[in-house]
């Protein structure tokens, strides 16, 4: 084989279309290319802006967790209940999402420990249709806390949502009781609640359990709210303050205790893990 | 003067040519009496059957209809004596969420609903009954206060959602909203609300996560307004008719999916049509459902609430 051959076998296996996808990526917001794996190995955190870049389910977790941790199995729930159909059909749409996705809904559970302080671990993943709660979550959501007063931990959650997931209808509303239930328990049995926000977390998640942290924490950027941007403009007809609803702006209302860096968040974690240690409950 | 919606358009016809004729047999001394009476009949006969089909978008109409009744008539026709609370101790006082002790029959309890006003100047005053976070601070503040003297809270929910706006951001519209509906499962009385009209998302929750929840028999509850879930997964509002189908917001459909547990008959026509009456159902209703759960201990009264909405979405 010549030289020549040798190189343009090598060059044939990276179509062009393919370079910058797979192995730069641009920065959503200062707009710097970087490479991925220097993105990935800085948390997916832009190192040039610190833009926080979303992420999985799986990526959060590896990057939360000491080794050695379980991922705790999906809850089974009544799978479209309504028969809702939009352009597609509920069903169809679940499919597509779990194709490729590690696990069964948007919200995972993962039993470990953070610098050898234990909790229960739950991550909510944007990517599958949108981190939006339904059944599947609040059921996930309940299991994670069971586990955790089983296991006399906290329960720790990264939220990422748009809301509630419509094609479910009323039945996500329910989750938001649902899920309240789950933390008074919680909460009666002397365990602590943290919640990471993580961008985005909006709608009925932000005003369910998203809200209800003894210790709430978001990372830098994340926007967080109630009502959708949109939705406020249409009503206001004005402009939006500056940062409106981005984690800065909750920690200046007072709404989040600390904006933190991914960086630090594992630290961050294990210390208030070990300040709010399970207290004896009578029950 | 009923003010019709569109679907009633042929109910509005025949309604309008009896008062023709009843204008007419009364100026020109005619007897006319048998052919109103005919017209009446069959007037009647098709409210019936309109409102015995209605869709889950007319019920949408039907239950923001500008004359249906509100918290303040059911204040006035189900309840005495009310002495309004106002005021988070935070912020300001929301008049889109109303609250205070009253009587219901000779029994003490705490109202609490959302006011969406009757007029322009009304609706403006009560933010069209779109509370901000004060509104809902001031509902934790009640519930508690009724827990502590142990009046039974009942709530009157009719809202659109909570208010969309910056201030109501800022000052932690969502966390609002999660420490009212965590209020509503902690509280050691019983707890009846009713979805009266609309029952908006995140803003009815906060006021509805009862161990019993009614629901007016043209009332709609659903987690985004039909026009809301049709802009976003349809791209437009214009399939909000759809929309309204798809999620299943109507009081029938919630009680199959065992999301309320009782519907409360309305006057023929809807509640607009004879709000004394609505009112009269409601309050018999709502104090029935008080009786039933009076002497229940507080603890069984939480754990009721607690298996009520952890069964939700269960195989």
């Amino acid at each position: 084989m010549s030289w020549l051959t040798r190189v343009r076998n090598s060059l044939s296996r990276t179509s062009k279309r393919d370079t910058p996808d797979n192995l730069w990526i641009k920065c959503r917001s200062c707009g710097e290319m970087l490479f991925v794996k220097d993105f990935e190995d800085n948390l997916s955190v832009c190192p040039k802006c610190d833009y926080h870049g979303r992420i999985g389910a799986q990526e959060r977790i590896g990057q939360l967790l000491d080794p050695g941790f379980s991922i705790l199995p999906t809850p089974k729930v009544k799978e479209d209940p309504l028969r809702f159909r939009d352009s597609k059909k509920y069903p169809d749409r679940l499919k597509a999402a779990r194709a490729n996705y590690p696990y069964g809904d948007a919200l995972t559970n993962a039993v470990g420990q953070i610098e050898g302080k234990k909790l229960v671990l739950g991550v909510q993943d944007f990517g599958f249709m949108g981190g939006s709660m339904g059944m599947a979550v609040g059921a996930a959501f309940v299991a994670g806390i069971e586990r955790a007063i089983r296991e006399k931990c906290g329960y720790v959650i990264c939220t990422a949502a748009g809301g509630a997931r419509m094609q479910e209808g009323i039945l996500s509303l329910m989750q938001m009781p649902k899920t309240t239930v789950a933390l008074r328990r919680l909460k009666a049995a002397g365990l602590p609640y943290i919640v990471v926000l993580t961008d985005p977390t909006t709608g009925g998640v932000t005003a369910s359990y998203a809200m209800l942290g003894d210790v709430q924490i978001a990372e830098p950027g994340a926007l967080i709210g109630f009502a959708g941007q949109r939705v406020i403009q249409d009503t206001i007809r004005e402009k939006l303050p500056d940062g409106f609803q981005r984690a800065e702006y909750l920690h200046e209302h007072g709404m989040v205790d600390m904006v933190v860096h991914r960086r630090d968040m594992r630290e961050t974690l294990a210390r208030l893990l070990d300040y709010l240690r399970p207290v004896a409950t009578a029950a | 003067m009923i003010s019709y919606l569109e679907f009633e358009k042929p109910i509005a016809a025949l309604e309008a040519r009896i008062h023709e004729l009843r204008s007419t047999a009364d100026t020109g001394g005619l007897d006319l009496m048998s052919e109103i009476q005919k017209l009446e009949t069959k007037s009647e006969q098709l409210l019936a059957r309109t409102y015995a089909s209605l869709t889950p978008w007319q019920k949408t109409q039907v239950a923001r209809h500008p004359q249906r009744p509100h918290l303040r008539d059911y204040l006035a026709h189900i309840f005495t004596d009310f002495m309004p609370l106002g005021g988070d101790r935070l912020y300001g006082e929301d008049a889109a969420i109303v609250g205070g002790m009253a009587r219901l029959g000779d029994r003490r309890v705490m109202v609490i609903g959302h006011e969406k006003g009757h007029d322009t100047q009304t609706r403006i005053k009560h933010n069209f009954g779109m509370g901000k976070p004060e509104g809902y601070r001031k509902a934790v503040r009640l519930m508690e206060l009724a827990g502590r003297f142990g009046l039974p809270v009942v709530t009157l929910v009719d809202t659109s959602g909570a208010f969309p706006g910056v201030e109501a951001e800022e000052r932690g519209q969502a966390e609002a909203i999660a420490r009212a509906t965590e209020a509503c499962l902690s509280l050691p009385v019983p707890m009846v609300a009713t979805i009266v009209g609309e029952g908006g998302s995140g803003g009815a929750v906060a006021l509805a996560s009862a161990e019993r929840v009614l629901m007016l028999e043209h009332a709609v509850y659903s987690v985004i307004s039909p026009e809301g879930c049709a802009s976003i997964l349809w791209r437009t509002g214009e399939r909000a008719a759809d929309a309204a189908a798809a999620m299943r917001v109507t009081a029938q459909d919630l009680l199959q999916l065992n999301v309320i547990d009782r519907i409360v008959p309305e006057p023929m026509g809807g509640a607009h049509r004879d709000p004394a009456a609505a009112s009269q159902a409601l309050g018999a209703a709502i104090s029935e459902e008080i009786d039933a759960l009076s002497g229940v201990p507080a603890k069984d009264l939480l754990h009721r609430r607690e298996e009520r909405f952890l069964a939700i979405g269960n195989l």
